[in-house]
């Protein structure tokens, strides 16, 4: 079981590096919703006994990470109609090997924790920590707003992944309600991504210089 | 079962708005639903209800030292509010009012909130009702700082689940039972995992940081504040920043509970001073009204950290400061909005003699100027002396130092902006362009009752509000 889980878990992260190297938005979006549905089966994984409330979660998350968000951040891309390139403000090689760095940090940082015998042996926190780390590089690294949305879904992904830690023990109602918000929270970042496009004529986050002291 | 009607009147109120046809007479449920909810949240004040230790939600003491004000200055708003939209009328208000109330339903829930996840969901969900109301404005710049607000918002409280969770794993790993209400949690206490508990500390305190405005987690909030309309600027940083502050206080009374108290101490000590003196360098800078007044609360998000960082009485002067603050940028932030409606900038390169212009409001502003920069006879002079007394009388004396000094900076930068727009001889472009601005009473009564009230607190603090906020400080800190 363990093995198995950590096999998706570290496809997760092969994912993480792809979304770094990746210079096309198309591809970064694509790279985000597989990663979404990995995350999303993982809970069945983990699990032994399935009720229907993890069912729900798990497809929720699945359709939510996996299906929902990407056509969003799709259909704001093409209603935008930016270009396809990414420019990258930390260029593509930097970014691959901070976040290798980063990857091979999070795993032996992680063994000087405490941790539970049954998760010693998974990766579910290196994981976290560089889905994290890769979400913080991606978010200060790009320049057009929906690349730092795609950032921020990696960085929530990694957050989940550490919630499956505590998949026993807290109520899937908490797990539930945390999907709601941020889902939502995409939604909404859609809509802003919208009406940035309308007002500046442009995503480039660089543009927003407005305000400042 | 009332403190149950204080988050689900605000939330239908909202459901109604969004549903009601009416444009004109939409904006009339702010005032009517928060009306309910202050009767509703003052009787709870009064006869306090017994709050169940293992439930999620509940009216207890905490809620009870501080949700008070937050409905109070919501209320003051709303009347404002009904106004305010008045003179907007161009603009459908159907999404502004609908979220405004969601954002006191989900206030009222996130101060009452006794579960570490369910903390975590009110809060975030806070911060996304509040996203249509910043931009409004609906100009470029508007948007600007709402996407600012979004990704620095967003990531902060990404910080605070994860800690969360790292809260949660602690008490799993010391065998808990993943009950993570704050009760359960605090009577873990020592049991708790120690390297689990000091990371969640430092997540949480970033995340739920970031959501007060502590600096250097505050670079939103400058751009917020002077971009959304003035309640909008109040109910933030009145009521969203408290909600972030007793989400700190929660959890640094779990922290204390397993035994790393003066750690947690030491980090808000720090932090808090580093906000202030943030906030009162960029005060001597800042050319803007609006954004002074979000430095101001930059600052005095600072002294309410410090406040938590001197124990129990500290404790108790900063739940005061909680009030007094609230209440006085509540008259401030709408006396700055009128000003700002009839000059038609918020800077002070653009805007002066608005004695001439706007002579009301521009003499809340300099009365809330006075008050927010503690001068008796007004609520944070008393409530800032009641937190230097806390600080020396636990040895904190470089702190008090630090923090008199920082309050001094302040007092120049504040006085600074306030004096250079309310003096001098009005320019004449600024007479000549558009329609009047019309000091109604409507305008100029909500601001002019909540320095009253500022006035009241620090001059004839009930003897309610101080056991309040002693039962609260128990509660935080029960005695071993």
């Amino acid at each position: 079981m363990n093995t198995h889980l950590n096999l998706l878990i570290g496809l997760a992260m092969g994912l993480n590096l792809i979304a770094l190297g990746s210079s096309r938005l198309p591809s970064l979006i694509l790279v985000v919703s597989a990663q979404g549905m990995l995350l999303g089966v993982m809970p069945l994984l983990l699990e032994h006994d399935w009720s229907w409330m993890l069912l729900a979660v798990v497809v929720a998350t699945v359709g939510g990470k996996g299906l929902v968000i990407p056509a969003l951040l799709r259909r704001a891309m093409r209603a935008a109609n930016i270009e396809r390139e990414l420019e990258p403000l930390i260029g593509f090689v930097p970014s691959l090997l901070l976040g290798a760095g980063g990857m091979i940090a999070a795993v032996a940082f992680s063994q000087s924790l405490p941790l539970l015998p049954e998760h010693a042996g998974l990766l579910l926190v290196p994981g976290a920590m560089a889905s994290i780390l890769t979400g913080f590089i991606l978010l200060i690294g790009r320049v057009k707003a929906i690349s730092q949305v795609c950032g921020y879904l990696i960085l929530e992904n990694g957050i989940y992944l550490f919630g499956l830690l505590l998949i026993r023990s807290t109520p899937l109602m908490v797990e539930a309600g945390v999907l709601l918000d941020v889902t939502v929270g995409v939604f909404v970042i859609g809509i802003i991504v919208d009406r940035i496009q309308r007002a500046f004529d442009s995503l480039d986050t660089r543009k927003l210089t407005v305000l400042h002291e | 079962m009332i403190s149950l009607l204080l988050i689900f009147v605000p939330l239908a109120g909202a459901a109604l708005a969004a549903a009601w046809s009416d444009n004109r007479t939409r904006p009339w449920f702010l005032p009517s639903v928060s009306l309910v909810h202050v009767v509703l949240c003052f009787r709870l004040l009064v006869v306090p209800p017994e709050v169940a230790p293992d439930a999620w939600l509940g009216f207890d003491k905490l809620a009870r030292a501080v949700l008070p004000a937050v409905s109070l200055l919501f209320f003051v708003c709303a009347c404002y509010g009904v106004s305010y939209l008045a003179v907007r009328a161009e603009r459908s208000n159907r999404v502004f009012v609908a979220a405004l109330l969601a954002v006191l339903g989900l206030l009222s829930a996130g101060h009452q909130a006794r579960h570490l996840g369910l903390l975590w969901i009110a809060t975030e969900a806070v911060t996304l009702a509040a996203v249509p109301l910043l931009h409004f404005n609906g100009t470029p710049r508007a948007f600007e700082a709402t996407w600012k607000y979004l990704l620095v918002g967003g990531t902060g409280i990404a910080l605070s689940l994860l800690g969360s969770f790292c809260l949660g794993y602690a008490s799993l790993h010391s065998g808990g039972s993943g009950d993570l209400t704050f009760a359960s949690l605090m009577a873990q206490g020592a049991g708790l995992s120690r390297p689990w508990v000091l990371i969640a500390w430092v997540l949480l305190l970033v995340g739920y940081g970031t959501k007060m405005g502590l600096a250097p987690m505050h670079t939103w909030k400058p751009d917020a504040y002077g971009e959304a309309p003035g309640i909008v600027g109040a109910i933030l940083a009145g009521g969203v920043t408290t909600v972030a502050f007793t989400a700190i206080l929660r959890v640094r009374a779990v922290v204390g509970a397993a035994g790393e108290g003066a750690l947690a101490d030491r980090t808000l000590l720090a932090i808090g001073l580093f906000s202030m003196v943030v906030a009162a360098l960029f005060l001597l800078g800042t050319r803007d009204f609006k954004r002074m007044l979000a430095y101001s609360s930059v600052e005095h998000m600072g002294i309410l950290t410090i406040g938590a960082a001197f124990g129990g009485i500290g404790l108790k002067a900063a739940l005061f400061h909680v009030w007094s603050n609230s209440l006085t940028k509540g008259a401030l932030f709408m006396s700055a909005g009128n000003i700002r409606r009839a000059a038609g900038s918020a800077s002070m390169d653009e805007v002066r003699g608005m004695a001439m212009i706007t002579p009301r409001s521009a003499a809340i502003f300099v009365a809330g100027m006075f008050a927010v920069t503690a001068c008796p006879p007004f609520g944070p002079f008393f409530s800032e002396l009641a937190l230097v007394k806390a600080g020396f009388g636990s040895g904190h004396v470089f702190a008090i130092a630090m923090l008199l000094g920082c309050l001094l900076f302040a007092f120049f930068g504040i006085t600074r902006v306030v004096f250079g727009i309310v003096d001098g001889r009005p320019r004449p472009a600024m007479r000549t362009g558009g329609k009047r601005f019309v000091e109604t009473a409507g305008v100029i009564l909500p601001p002019l009752a909540l320095l009253c009230f500022s006035l009241w607190l620090g001059l004839f603090t009930p003897p309610l509000l101080r056991e309040a906020w002693e039962a609260a400080v128990q509660q935080l800190h029960p005695a071993p």
